[in-house]
């Protein structure tokens, strides 16, 4: 956690940004002007139809790819670069195959000259909390789609960076284990004050995780408007059944052109 | 009999078949020995060599020598590919070179190696060596390379400096691309060991089958060839014992080979 930090200062401040992919002769504007501030502390999730650039969006901010314009700053500190203070779940698990499950998780240790001996239960501790108590040395390719996601969520958590970069982490799961997913996530945010910057395509678990919903429009990609849900943590499934839940998911998906219909 | 028996019943039963014919056509029309010899005049060649002519002894030999510069043209190999990869000066300055030479045939080289490195085993290593090198090499460099963007994403969102990249990633990330270079450099090795043999040994299976050739021992000759083909397929079956594994996460991926 930053120390010292300003009072007010932003975790994630974007301005103006835009970025376009070049493929020889044709181009492809991702992103238009997005601009977005995110508290520290915050959890933000970004909602917008598939291929507007919430991907895109997700590697700048973690300093994957250099903008086409605009700028990023975290903690007050122009992007210029990866970081290593932030944690990323990308859509795609990403195990390395040669790595037992717990070395896996256990990258971002090697990687940063942690002590392997101290982060090993650490580790340990995040597979029982996704659930994958007992797969410690089972290799990825023995788990299934949703198992290995959850093994990406403990390698991300494991150097307990500040900030949390999640792109649909929870896609690949069934409808039981994502609600289980949620409140855990909600858990481990507020237990451990991390800021979140979670990318979904369910509007129910955007509204449910976040502080703020940020829609999206379609390609290229701009911030349509911010909606706060004021709803009091830490929030249970029950609150998913009131009248304000549902008053913010229609809001969210009629931004999205949906018109009421079940998503 | 169950399906894999069958499976693997089938190319005996077609073998035996080959054999009784050729058997048969060289018995009925009378072709001579020196021309075709029949399965039964090589079977018995082959046993009369192991015991007569110390067939293992030369066996032994061939094997060592392909074995032997296998390993060193590999391991030459995996350290040109990786020292290529990680300074692309290197891989502009070098490369060139190394496809150059490639392009010459060994057969054509042996002779001077020989001259350089004498009659002995030396001068067959270094042939095997230098045509196990190649496959080995681009291979090397086409596994060190072709890694998923994702991968490396993760790996540079963790500030990994490029030695870490090249641990972490890119050398287990090439390493099924490794074996597939090794898979044909062991095939080559003992074609190696048996051309150096040819220009010049006085020792070896190769050294034998010239010896054969000489005397007109067709029948020996083809004992020899049967004696190659286990000695192939022995090595053959033992690389593949080593990569399932090494590389045991890489199950039916097809990679590259050179
Ligand atoms: N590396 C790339 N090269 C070219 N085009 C890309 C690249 N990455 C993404 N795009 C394009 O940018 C757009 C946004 O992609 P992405 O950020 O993955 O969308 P989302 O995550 O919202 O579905 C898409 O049209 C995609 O095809
Ligand atoms: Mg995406």
């Amino acid at each position: 956690m930053p120390e010292g930090l300003p009072a007010g200062l932003a975790a994630l401040s974007i301005r103006g940004l835009g970025m376009v992919f070049e493929r020889g002769a044709a181009s492809v504007e991702a992103l238009a002007a997005v601009d977005l501030e995110v508290a520290d502390r915050e959890f933000v999730a970004i909602v917008g139809p598939s291929g507007c650039g919430k991907s895109t969006l997700l590697k700048l901010v973690a300093g994957l790819r250099r903008p086409t314009r605009g700028e990023i700053a975290l903690y007050g500190r122009p992007v210029r670069g990866p970081r290593s203070d932030v944690g990323i779940v990308f859509q795609s698990p990403v195990l390395l195959p040669w790595r037992t499950v717990l070395d896996n998780v256990l990258l971002p240790a090697d990687v940063l000259r942690l002590p392997r001996a101290e982060y090993r239960d650490r580790a340990a501790a995040l597979l029982e909390l996704v659930g994958l108590a007992g797969f410690e040395r089972h290799y990825p390719q023995e788990l299934s789609g949703g198992m290995q996601q959850r093994a990406a969520i403990a390698r991300a958590l494991v150097h307990d960076a500040p900030l949390l970069l999640m792109d649909e982490p929870f896609g690949a799961l069934d409808a039981m284990t994502r609600e289980q997913m949620n409140l855990e996530l909600q858990r481990i945010w507020a237990a451990q004050r991390k800021t979140v910057m979670f990318i979904t395509h369910s509007i129910p678990e955007a509204v449910f995780l976040a502080d703020r919903v940020v829609v999206m429009s379609a390609r290229p990609g701009r911030v349509l408007e911010v909606i706060d849900n004021p709803m009091p943590r830490l929030r249970t499934l029950d609150d998913t059944l009131k009248p304000e839940f549902g008053e913010l998911v229609r809001r969210v998906r009629l931004l999205l052109g949906g018109h009421g219909v079940a998503l | 009999m169950t399906a894999a028996a069958r499976r693997a019943a089938l190319p005996l039963v077609v073998l035996a078949l080959v054999l009784a014919g050729w058997e048969a056509v060289v018995r009925g029309f009378e072709i001579p020995g020196y021309l075709v010899p029949a399965p039964s005049a090589v079977l018995a060649a082959f046993f009369r060599g192991f015991a007569e002519a110390n067939y293992l002894g030369h066996a032994a030999i061939t094997a060592f020598q392909a074995v032997a510069g296998f390993l060193a043209g590999s391991a030459l190999g995996i350290a040109i590919g990786v020292w290529v990869v990680v300074f692309p000066t290197a891989e502009r300055i070098v490369y060139p070179y190394v496809v150059a030479l490639q392009t010459v045939p060994k057969v054509a080289v042996a002779p001077l190696i020989i001259v350089w490195f004498g009659f002995g085993i030396e001068s067959k290593i270094v042939i095997v060596a230098l045509v196990s090198l190649f496959p080995v090499l681009v291979n090397v460099i086409a596994g060190l390379k072709s890694v998923d963007q994702d991968r490396l994403d993760l790996m540079s969102a963790l500030s990994a400096s490029r030695w870490q990249v090249l641990r972490y990633l890119r050398l287990p990330n090439a390493l099924p691309f490794v074996f597939a270079g090794l898979n044909t450099a062991i095939v080559f090795s003992v074609i190696g060991a048996i051309v150096g043999e040819f220009v010049g040994a006085n020792r070896g299976v190769g050294f034998l089958i010239m010896q054969a050739h000489y005397a007109l021992d067709i029948a020996g000759a083809f004992a020899l060839f049967v004696v190659l083909s286990i000695m192939g397929v022995a090595l053959h079956w033992s690389l593949q014992w080593v990569e399932r594994r090494v590389v045991f996460w890489a199950k039916a991926e097809e990679h590259f080979r050179g």
